[in-house]
């Protein structure tokens, strides 16, 4: 996969632009950044990033990165996912990178890590079960 | 209905839509009782998870889930407490129908002094039919807001960084 192959996947989903979600590879490295933007806020007076927001982008990671394995497939689909909230989501950039723990036939199980300033210190972690798409 | 409750239906739509990103995915505020809270997320192309079936991604019903579990939290109090979403696990029985409003519905069953714990429906009409089942558990990261306890915590969470 290319950089530019990267940016065409995330650029494919509406509700990630909506976040502001952006694609990076480096090298074999492929991650998500959330850039900050106002939009993304949950509580204004902390201010905290929206749970959701963060969660949403978690799972957009994921979904990525299993696209990101079978390329010629469309999208899979979460069926369960366990979202842990570790950190106040601080109003900076946060980035995402996930883990394909094991991958079956039907079924991914994927985890994704959430971070902001130290990848040492995530402000979210997310676990969970993705229906493959079946080869159309 | 008592008074605490009766303030929360008056907050509500600001409740939300002073939320930016609850305002930004176009969440509205339909309901709130004791322990209990309704919202709705009419659809929207700009949520579109999967551009071939034009269904909404899971993170925008996450969002919307998240946003109910923590108005019921909050009216499961006799008073303003600052919560926060500690954990949040979503099941999705399937996807939500293109071009309907998803309706989220959350009741918080059981609070401690520290913890609240959130049971929700997301469904596009038929609480029967759901879209996604969340379960939640909310911290109470302070003591109720508007208080001497909470105006002393507050001066000594603006030093702290993490």
């Amino acid at each position: 996969m290319t950089q530019r192959l990267a940016e065409d996947l995330i650029a494919s989903i509406p509700y990630a632009k909506t976040l502001g979600i952006e694609a990076r590879l480096m090298g074999e490295d492929f991650f998500l950044v959330l850039p900050y933007l106002r939009s993304n806020i949950g509580n204004p007076s902390l201010p905290a990033l929206h749970g959701g927001a963060v969660g949403g982008f978690m799972e957009v990671c994921a979904m990525a990165e299993l696209r990101r394995h079978n390329p010629d497939l469309p999208f899979s689909k979460p069926i369960g996912i366990n979202i842990d909230y570790l950190r106040r989501g601080k109003p900076v950039e946060t980035f995402a990178r996930a883990e394909i723990i094991k991958e079956g036939r039907r079924v991914a199980n994927v985890r994704v890590r959430a971070w902001q300033e130290s990848v040492d210190k995530p402000i979210a972690a997310l676990s969970g079960h993705f229906l493959l798409p079946t080869p159309t | 209905m008592s008074a605490f409750i009766e303030k929360l239906w008056e907050m509500g739509p600001v409740m939300v839509g002073g939320v930016p990103h609850a305002n930004e995915i176009g969440m509205k505020f339909v309901a709130i009782d004791k322990g209990r809270g309704t919202l709705s997320l009419p659809y929207n192309t700009a949520l579109i998870g999967d551009p071939r079936s034009r269904v909404i991604s899971g993170g925008a019903v996450t969002t919307l889930l998240d946003q109910a579990c923590g108005m019921a939290a909050m009216a499961a109090f006799d008073e303003l407490m600052p919560i926060a979403t500690l954990s949040l696990r979503i099941d999705y029985q399937r996807a939500a129908t293109p071009g309907e409003t998803v309706i989220a519905e959350a009741i918080c069953y059981k609070t401690t002094r520290h913890v609240a714990f959130i049971r929700a429906v997301a469904h596009d009409g038929d609480p029967d039919n759901p879209v996604a089942t969340a379960q939640a558990c909310f911290m109470i990261t302070g003591p109720a807001y508007g208080t001497s306890k909470a105006k002393e915590t507050d001066a000594k969470k603006s030093g702290e960084n993490s």
